[in-house]
């Protein structure tokens, strides 16, 4: 480690200074930001949305968005300001010398021109005059270099053909072809299922390690900086708080701010002990029996079954989470439960009756058994009505003769309830943060007094502390309401923390149920497994332990 | 249970986020904002007021003919000439103001509201009801308008009523095809969806949900269907399928100006008309404009 910061770093971000003109003035968005990358190293930046983070990665390459000013500062690379450099010797650097690897590779990629075209794109900008032929043997090494097996063939196909990890595949390969000295991943698995952002992150660090490449890796996932990073800045509102060697930071914080971004990270503690057996004679507010949700594909098609003879319950004042990746039916098995999926066959009883065999005033009527709060707090509430006429809405569907008084005074219990200030009743969601909506998203999902409360990836849209906020709102009002919940997400940890027992499944099957500390812990079953395996765990030491027990197969 | 840590205390930010305003309030500043629009706003709010007052603030009966006093230029007592049966233009102008835009109006309404219903119909219930409508939606698109109303006033002779209720019926499927795009787009919204999983009926659904949110999209395309029914009854007025002499509209004041003498040396006869179909347009399209804008923020940077 010693030789290695005495070298000089390869790319040096010195005291940069960075203002947006807005219409409603000039706005900081980074203020003295300063970090080294030396070769061969990996730099993570962490911090919560809004702290800079991207924009200081944006700014090393210069695609900073309209508007934005470097006010002082600079960039130095090999000896050169890239701050100040003319727009013609910038974009040699950028793609040649310096890459960048987005987020979304949905996006990234154009969806009418064939994957290896685009690859061959990328290299032929900066070697206008190489022949085709050159251009394609480098796309096929590239892609092969980053674990496309049959690249030669598979090129030729088109984004929609490839998966989503494949295609990230294909964006770094992109980023890779013209050799750079430096990669800026911004975000690079956030889209990806954990499992496939495991393999991700292997092709990252196999390059790191084989080539000498320097990485500097932008995450909100304190995971998966644990798993990557040599070194770790850490960010807030546009500044650096602490800069700091990974072990060093995970184990003494020393910025305040540092220690509340590592306590908000939930954790599967080994020593969540003396749980409550899951209670036999507990009566199932939830019981689903071989349920099979089949969406068409057309005559003559067969059709898709999003969920596939799924059978599980819910007992009476008990969490139970339900895990799997995406396309595994989590979420529409949620919908079903609440009538916004078709049930092919099987049956839901909801306090021991069947869902599908009410129908019209009947069926509404049942639905006040159930409160639902959706994942996006920014879509899931009307953005034309007030805090109060969202929360208000299922009393009104279903709590005709209350007077408006009395709904008023509901709505404001519910308020304290979620710990949000009474007065707010009459504001938009627009003038709320993300946690503040989905508190409001909690409160309306339990203003019926709901038995069953359906979650279905509340925090995922969160930031790590105020997912920890939310969490803990949730936590408490469901030990102090005792009603029952089915917890759907695809994070562990979360699942593991709030949840007595869990069921995994794959492709719309359960592979697996149980008490959800044995399942976590020691899951039996092959995909449970590797879920929990790939799944990065906040602690440097015991990631990087486990990481060289499983090279994962490529 | 023991409960593993998390955060200290859950802090909620007190500090209020902004003003408390609704999407519709920060719109309308918006709006407030934009110095075409409020031109727009003020040239129409003129029109619409001067037509009004037509009755009070006109110096002779608009159909008062006066035979000695025939194609007179502008003078003090008619401010803006008299036309080839001595009548004053300038009390035809505003009569005829009262006409042209109560036809634009009336007809832009009835079309808003007809299309909105047809639209957010086919736009929720899908399947059959969105089949049905959108082929009719299609096949009265794909009718030429001034035809139609040429051969209706032949079979039931031309009236303002007449006018009024057949350019609704053929100009509802514009806002009738935005309703159905809007719809189409909130149905999947999470709010809707929402609000389904709560139980909420469908037309709470409707009317707190989707006609708010459909709204701002067809108040633009309101003021633009007012402009085009102001050009509409002016051109079937002009071609004697509209509004009938006696009675004046800005349409078939033009009339006049069909022979080349009135065209070259009396400007006074058709310029006013000309020019007031021209400011009405231009208004309301700014206005629609200013609007569109408005609503959607992305645009205005």
């Amino acid at each position: 480690m010693t030789d290695e910061t005495a070298k000089k770093p390869l790319l040096a971000v010195r005291e940069l200074t960075l203002d947006i003109a807005t219409p409603h003035g000039t706005v900081r968005i980074l203020e003295d930001v300063a970090l080294e990358v030396h070769p061969g190293e990996i730099v993570g930046i962490v911090g919560e949305s809004g702290s800079g983070k991207s924009m200081t990665a944006l700014s090393v390459l210069r695609i900073l968005p309209p508007g934005a000013r470097i006010i002082s500062g600079g960039i130095d690379f090999e000896g050169v300001d890239l701050a100040t450099l003319s727009a013609r010797r910038m974009r040699g650097v950028r793609g040649r010398r310096i890459a960048m690897v987005f987020q979304d590779h949905m996006t990234t990629l154009d969806p009418v021109i064939t994957i290896g075209a685009q690859i061959e794109e990328a290299y032929r900008i900066h070697h206008p005059r190489a022949p085709r032929s050159e251009a394609k043997a480098r796309m096929i090494e590239t892609l092969t270099q980053v674990g496309v097996l049959d690249a030669a063939e598979r090129a030729k196909q088109y984004p929609h053909q490839w998966s989503g990890g494949m295609r990230q595949r294909a964006v770094i390969a992109m980023a890779l072809i013209n050799d750079p000295d430096v990669i800026i991943a911004d975000e690079p698995t956030t889209a990806l299922d954990v499992t496939i952002q495991a393999e991700i992150l292997a092709v990252l660090r196999g390059l790191r390690d084989s080539r000498d490449l320097s990485i500097l890796l932008i995450t909100h996932d304190m995971g998966v900086i644990a798993d990557m990073a040599d070194r770790i800045v850490v960010m807030k509102e546009g500044r650096i708080v602490e800069t700091a060697e990974v072990h060093a930071l995970f184990e003494s914080p020393e910025h305040p701010y540092t220690r509340k971004l590592l306590d908000a990270v939930p954790r599967p503690s080994a020593e969540t002990a003396e749980r409550s057996q899951p209670d036999a004679a507990a009566q199932a507010v939830l019981e689903v029996e071989d349920l099979v949700v089949q969406y068409s594909r057309g005559w003559r098609r067969d059709g898709f079954r999003a969920v596939d003879g799924v059978s599980f319950s819910v007992p009476e004042g008990k969490v139970v989470g339900l895990v799997g990746e995406s396309g595994s039916g989590k979420s529409t098995i949620g919908k079903a439960i609440v009538g916004l999926a078709p049930i092919t066959s099987g049956s839901i009883r909801l306090g021991g009756v069947e869902l599908q065999e009410l129908h019209g005033r009947a069926a509404r009527t049942a639905r006040e058994t159930y409160g639902m709060v959706f994942q996006d707090p920014a879509s899931s509430l009307n953005p034309r009505m007030t805090i109060g006429e969202c929360i208000a809405e299922p009393l009104v569907a279903h709590r005709r003769t209350m007077s408006r008084t009395a709904r008023r005074e509901r709505v404001v219990e519910l308020l304290e309830q979620v710990e949000l200030p009474a007065a707010w009743v009459t504001r938009f969601p627009h003038e709320l943060s993300g946690g503040q909506r989905q508190r409001v998203g909690v409160a309306r999902a339990l203003a019926l007094e709901p038995e069953l409360l359906i979650a279905d990836e509340p925090t995922s849209a969160l930031d790590v502390s105020v997912q920890a906020a939310v969490l803990e709102v949730f936590q408490e009002l469901q030990q102090r309401l005792g009603f029952s919940c089915l917890f759907i997400s695809h994070d562990l940890a979360v699942v593991e923390l709030l949840s007595e027992s869990v069921v995994v499944l794959q492709r719309g099957q359960i592979v697996e149920q149980g008490d959800a500390r044995s399942v976590l812990n020691d899951p039996q079953t092959e995909y449970a497994r590797r879920l929990v395996d790939a799944a990065p765990l906040p602690d440097p030491a015991r990631q990087r332990a486990r990481q060289l027990a499983s090279i994962p197969t490529v | 249970m023991k409960r593993p840590s998390l955060l200290p205390t859950s802090a909620v930010n007190l500090v209020p986020t902004t003003q408390q305003s609704s999407p519709d309030k920060l719109a309308l500043r918006r709006f407030m904002r934009n110095p075409i629009a409020m031109i727009g706003v003020l040239a129409l709010l003129i029109t619409v007021i001067a037509s009004v007052l037509a009755p009070i603030i006109s110096p002779y009966p608009p159909t008062a003919i006066d035979l000695t006093n025939v194609r007179q230029p502008p003078s003090a007592e008619h401010l803006l000439g008299t036309d080839s049966t001595g009548r004053d233009v300038f009390s035809r102008l505003l009569a005829g103001g009262q006409i042209s835009l109560m036809v634009g109006f009336l007809a832009a309404l009835m079309a808003v509201a007809i299309g909105t219903l047809a639209g957010v119909a086919a736009g929720w219930f899908g399947g059959i009801v969105d089949g049905i409508i959108s082929r009719i939606v299609d096949i009265m698109l794909s009718v030429p308008a001034v035809l139609v109303i040429i051969v209706l006033a032949g079979v039931i002779g031309p009236s303002v009523p007449m006018l009024i209720v057949v350019i609704a019926g053929l100009a509802w499927p514009t806002p009738a095809r935005i309703a159905r795009g809007v719809v189409l787009s909130l149905r999947e919204e999470e709010f809707v969806q929402a609000a389904r999983a709560f139980g909420s009926r469908t037309g709470f659904i409707i009317f707190r949900h989707l006609v708010p949110g459909v709204l701002p999209p067809i108040v633009v395309s309101a003021t633009l269907l007012v402009a085009e029914s102001v050009l509409l009854e002016s051109s079937l007025s002009f071609l004697g399928a509209g509004v009938q002499p006696p009675q004046s509209s800005w349409g078939n004041m033009l009339n006049e100006a069909q022979s080349l003498t009135v065209l070259s040396s009396m400007p006074w006869l058709w310029v006013p008309a000309g020019l007031m179909i021209a400011i009405t347009v231009l208004s309301a399209m700014a206005v629609g404009d200013g609007i569109r804008d408005a609503i959607d923020p992305r645009k205005n940077r």
